[in-house]
């Protein structure tokens, strides 16, 4: 992390679906470069607020601005604006099924550049360089690892030069060599290309290795109960239920034996 | 919980109760025996009039699913009649998995799960369903008409790879099954009606029949039901894929619409290739017509002349018409089906059976319009 400018501010946000409120305003901001982890237990809101902070669902109340504009309120050609300041990768990785590596990074280039085809063939064939599948621009997703499916959809989000990833659980399914391979991509990114990386994810291992700053949901109280770098939340919260989560501690009830 | 297998017996393998009152578990309850033990009503009667049941648990040996949801069946029915009850000699190894379950636990939730949806509520339910289905219908068809019209003003911005594809699979590669049920058709409808026409010395309008019936009806119908089972149904399921692995979240927050990227490059393939296949039909209808013709011993040349007599050029232009508007709604419920599509591994079965029940449904009440507007028209 080397600036402390907001590339990301949030405010006031508060989530729902129908009457049921998921997170009650919350309000961070993301700065430019750091690799920002959003942490909690399972059914906390996590991959709620990634997908409101994407623009995917409207936002019951608050802003989300990305660059300076707030992406729930933005409409047709400033959305898109919005939309390709930013790449996405999901968790089961999104790739077009029916389409090769190469093709599926050629798609946002179809859409927003006029470069010719060949140009785009090469940024699409840099691209899968970066995230080290060189030699895989003519499989389809079904023809490689599920490892190997996140990069390339890094390598997808990345197609236009965003400077923000946002990534959903980039570790979940992937054994410990291939995470620590992911942790290991996504530090490099961020160093080499000063993109500001927004990570939800429950691996502790990856949270330790890659966050520069991490926020933490409670599903109870739907709020941000912490804030800060991992290792001080572990050693220092005052919050037990963080210290709970970094040191992987049952609940006291829930631990002993009834 | 052991089988018996039909060598052990059920005695002693339910509970029961004791000359002082006290409810007896066995050291282990046979599933056999159980379905007899579901009904309390014997433990019940024993104990009708008293205000406290205690439930001896020194026997048991070992406790399964069955065993619990006996002793809290029990309990709950004992606790439903004002009967307060006790457990005693719970067995040391057994202490932790019985305190998880203590008396009158899911009492409260099977009254909750008891409250019927009235039908009023139903009726309330599925209206609001009905009235959401049709909101996404029109919005689905303002969006697709406004990005059909977007391509045909600048057809460079369309998918024409994606459209090609569409078209070789839901086109090409169903000539075959086109072709063949309208032959099929065209034969069973000239051999249905040529045996009571040839009692009134009739069977030579055998070719009009089946001329005007391919050319204006079936031909356009047979060909749009056959899309709708064939390719509206395959777009709902890779739509409907493509909704459950995130790919159309993916295109969303790329900027791409759904509606645009993929809709409508299908829609544009099958809306020029319906009438093409159409036409295969239709002549296969002719040439199946032809078949039982000649079985008649007719000759081609009374065939030919009696369908070009009775045909005029609305005829074939009316049915390509019709054909084209179904394709235009086959595609489009299908790929709609499809980005409806919800969670779960059912959901993409749902969407595909959806998508071939909407397009039938509305193939059917179009081609009635058409009927009614071509008769107004004098068509």
């Amino acid at each position: 992390m080397t600036e402390r400018e907001p590339i990301i501010k949030v405010r006031n946000f508060t989530a729902a679906y129908g009457g049921n409120v998921v997170i009650d305003d919350i309000s961070f901001d993301v700065h430019r470069g750091e690799i920002f982890v959003i942490l909690g237990g399972s059914g906390c809101g996590k991959s709620t607020l990634l997908k409101h902070m994407i623009g995917l669902y409207p936002a019951a109340a608050g802003s989300i601005e990305i660059e300076g504009d707030d992406i729930v309120t933005a409409q047709g050609d400033h959305r898109r604006r919005i939309l390709r300041r930013f790449g996405v990768m999901y968790q089961l990785g999104a790739l077009f099924g029916s389409m090769t590596l190469r093709e599926n990074i050629r798609v946002p280039l179809e859409e927003y550049t006029d470069l010719p085809g060949e140009a785009m063939d090469l940024v699409a064939q840099m691209k899968l360089d970066l995230v080290g599948l060189k030699d895989f621009a003519h499989h389809m997703p079904s023809e490689i690892s599920g490892g190997m499916q996140k990069r390339a959809a890094i390598a997808r989000a990345m197609a236009l030069d965003p400077g923000i990833l946002f990534l959903d659980e980039p570790s979940a399914g992937l054994d410990p060599i291939t995470s620590a391979e992911l942790d290991q991509l996504i530090i490099r990114l961020s160093r080499s290309l000063n993109i500001t990386f927004v990570i939800v994810t429950h691996e502790l291992p990856s949270i330790y290795t890659i966050a520069d700053r991490v926020i933490m949901l409670d599903k109870r109280v739907k709020k941000i109960v912490a804030e800060g770098h991992p290792a001080e939340l572990r050693d220092n919260s005052d919050n037990p239920w963080v210290r709970q989560f970094f040191l992987r501690e049952a609940p006291e009830a829930e631990a002993k034996a009834p | 919980m052991s089988k018996s297998n039909g060598t052990a017996t059920t005695q002693g393998a339910l509970p029961h109760v004791e000359e002082d009152g006290r409810i007896v578990f066995p050291p282990q309850v046979e599933d056999v025996a159980l379905k007899g033990a579901w009904d309390p009503q014997d433990i019940l009667a024993r104990l009708q009039g008293k205000s406290a049941a205690t439930i001896d648990l020194g026997a048991l040996k070992s406790v399964d699913g069955a065993t619990l949801a006996l002793l809290l069946h029990i309990e709950n029915s004992l606790l439903s009649r004002q009967i307060s009850v006790h457990r005693e000699n719970i067995p040391d190894g057994l202490a932790p998995i019985l305190a998880q379950f203590p008396p009158g636990r899911y009492r409260e939730e099977d009254a909750e799960d008891a409250h019927p949806v009235s039908i009023l509520e139903q009726l309330g339910r599925a209206t609001s369903g009905m009235l959401t289905d049709l909101k996404d219908q029109v919005a689905f068809i303002g969006e697709l008409t406004w990005y059909l019209v977007a391509a045909m003003k600048n057809p460079r911005k369309l998918r024409w790879r994606d459209a090609l594809r569409t078209a070789e699979t839901a086109g090409v590669d169903a000539l075959p099954i086109v072709v063949l049920i309208g032959f099929l058709i065209g034969l069973i409808m000239a051999f249905q009606a040529a045996i009571p026409m040839r009692q009134f010395g009739t069977e030579i309008f055998v070719a009009n029949l089946v001329a005007l019936s391919m050319l204006r009806e079936l031909g356009p119908l047979m060909t749009a039901i056959v899309l709708a089972g064939r390719s509206g149904s395959a777009f709902a399921a890779e739509l409907g894929t493509m909704k459950v692995n995130e790919e159309i979240a993916a295109l969303n927050t790329m900027g791409l619409e759904p509606v645009r990227f993929l809709v409508v490059p299908r829609v544009i393939a099958a809306v020029f290739m319906v009438p093409f296949l159409t036409v295969f039909a239709m002549l296969a209808g002719l040439l199946g017509g032809l078949v039982v013709f000649l079985s008649m011993g007719l000759p081609t040349v009374v065939y030919i002349n009696q369908v070009t007599d009775q045909i005029v050029l609305m005829d074939p232009v009316g049915g390509l018409i019709k054909a084209m508007v179904f394709g235009l709604l086959v595609a489009g419920v299908g790929c709609l089906r499809g980005l409806q599509t919800r969670t779960g591994a059912s959901a993409v079965g749902e969407s595909t059976t959806r998508s071939v029940v909407s397009a039938i449904v509305l193939i059917a009440v179009t081609d009635g319009i058409f009927a009614v507007l071509f008769y107004c028209l004098g068509i």
